[in-house]
């Protein structure tokens, strides 16, 4: 077994926001390509705000870990700032992560990273055909 | 909260009476082995009570017996050292696709080395075929290396009629040993090996000690090369306690192996027994009868091993998996796959291995633990999900 943290460990111990949004707005599904596991992350958004996040994973403690990070730093950030969470940030609010789990915070950063562009491109169309912003 | 080890595959503990024939070596009797003094002659008689002990085990002659620092030393020792001393006869080499990496590792080397490698197959179970064997082997084979039993998956080689097939083309054969030797009964001569390794740490011997047993009148090269030490086949100053304690280990091993059997089988097979009932979607790996007394090794579909692993050492309880998460080069287990087991099941490897102190209570335990954590996991599964939904819809 890795040397987690005592943060990893709380977090893979106690994930938070762990689940699926009905409904949801965007929804982001990525592989690891390293592994082969999976991680999808589910978003509601109001007013250009991230207003709830869940996920599930399929991954080791790393990714149990950084899934459930990523959903507390997304949470309540606008669509740009929530844009702007990179595995490396991620890996520092976890306090660090074991070098050859690394790539297990890219697996969070990116499927956050899709859930919002799902949701960028749901909206793109529901504006040209209902000519407005949010339902 | 329990307090269970199950990874006696990782290593077993020193058992008292192994400890106490190691510990003179230490202090009092602490001689060089190639001393011509008292002290060196002490020294000198512990190594070849032990050696004595080691050939018993597996029913070889002392002389026969050569100490190494490891399992994995006697693998590399035998598989680069029979390669090197054979090739004016050719340069070919057969393993099977589910060695350990000491041996396989090994044969990857000896490729770079000039040396041509073939790989057997295995089926389902984890099972070499003897024919597959046969059809490997060419006029230039030299050296044929295939596990005596895996310890990750527990199945037990047909060695004795691979040996059969080997025998016939002239080629070397030598069997890694390490997780079987000091666990069932071993003939060299009955199985009609060549050359075959072990290590004590399997059997309540010490970390840091095997033996290689090589039949009398096969060339090696010297592992390494320096004194006269093991008839100069591996130099280096004797590790005498190690050495004192895998002789006392052989001689428990060798004197309780029926008794130890019959215990571990026992655990096992209530496991193996009770786990897929109180799971859904956990499959045995591994052959069902064909395997080691002490191994009971799963797939949990849908979810990680690593985290089945933490969240069971949570709860007191130490297993191993071969999950591609837990390996250092993030690879699902080469044995599993090898098997014919998908990837994403194989990340769900879990292996229990049972020891002198486990009880049937460490089984109840174990059957209590495992389904909330394999639940809680499967809740945050997005496999799981996906599977739930198709079956839901009627689909696969
Ligand atoms: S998800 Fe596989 S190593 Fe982290």
């Amino acid at each position: 077994m890795p040397v987690y943290n005592e943060k990893v460990m709380e977090h893979f111990m106690n994930p938070r926001n762990v689940g699926e949004i009905e409904n949801a707005d965007g929804i982001g599904e990525v592989g690891n390509p390293v592994c082969g596991d999976m991680m999808s992350f589910y978003i509601k958004v109001d007013n250009n705000r991230i207003s709830d996040v869940k996920y599930k994973t399929f991954g080791c403690g790393a990714a149990i870990a950084v899934s459930s990070m990523v959903s507390e730093m997304a949470k309540g950030k606008t669509l740009e700032e929530a844009k702007k969470i990179t595995p490396a940030l991620v890996a520092k609010e976890l306090e660090g992560l074991p070098k050859n789990k690394y790539h297990c915070s890219n697996l969070g950063a990116q499927a956050l990273n899709k859930a919002i562009d799902n949701y960028l491109k749901k909206q793109g169309k529901t504006a040209k055909s209902q000519k407005g912003g949010k339902k | 909260m329990g307090e269970v080890y199950l990874d006696h595959v990782a290593t077993t503990p020193v058992l008292p009476e192994v400890l106490e024939a190691m510990l003179p070596y230490f202090k009092d009797a602490y001689g060089n082995v190639q001393s011509l003094h008292s002290w060196g002659d002490k020294a000198r008689e512990a190594v070849e009570e032990a050696r004595g002990k080691v050939a018993d085990l597996i029913g070889g002659v002392a002389e026969e017996i050569i100490f190494t620092a490891s399992g994995t030393e006697s693998n590399n020792f035998a598989v680069k050292g029979l390669a090197m001393a054979h090739q004016a006869r050719g340069k070919h080499i057969v393993v099977s696709a589910i060695e350990h990496f000491s041996v396989l590792h090994s044969a990857k080397t000896l490729e770079k080395w000039g040396f041509e490698l073939s790989e057997v197959p295995v089926d389902k179970y984890g099972l070499v075929d003897p024919k597959d064997v046969a059809r490997s082997l060419r006029k230039d084979t030299i050296l044929v290396s295939i596990m005596h039993a895996n310890s990750e998956v527990g199945t037990i080689e047909p060695i004795k009629e691979i040996a059969r097939v080997v025998k016939q083309s002239g080629a070397i054969f030598h069997t890694d040993a390490v997780a079987s030797a000091g666990s069932i009964p071993i003939n060299v001569k009955g199985l009609g090996v060549d050359a075959l390794s072990l290590a004590a740490n399997q059997f309540y011997g010490p970390k840091g000690v095997g033996a290689l047993w090589l039949k009398k009148g096969v060339r090696i090269i010297p592992f390494l090369d320096g004194g006269v030490q093991e008839e100069g086949r591996r130099a280096g100053t004797e590790n005498v306690p190690a050495i004192a304690g895998l002789g006392k280990a052989a001689e428990l091993a060798k004197a309780e192996m029926g008794a130890r059997a019959k215990r571990f089988s026992a655990l096992r097979d209530k496991l193996i027994a009770g786990l897929p009932s109180r799971i859904e979607h956990v499959l045995v790996t591994g052959h069902p009868t064909k395997r080691l007394p002490g191994n009971a090794s799963f797939c949990v579909e849908f979810i990680e091993g690593e985290a089945m692993l933490m969240l069971l050492n949570s709860q007191g309880i130490a297993v191993s998996s071969g999950s591609a998460c837990t390996s250092r080069a993030l690879k699902a287990s080469h044995v599993l796959i090898a098997m014919g087991i998908p990837h994403e099941i194989a990340q769900g490897s879990l292996l229990f291995s049972f020891g002198l102190d486990n009880t049937g209570e460490d089984v109840d335990y174990v059957l209590e633990t495992m389904p909330p954590i394999v639940d809680r996991l499967r809740q945050m599964s997005p496999l799981y999900a996906k599977f739930l939904k198709d079956k839901s819809r009627g689909g696969k």
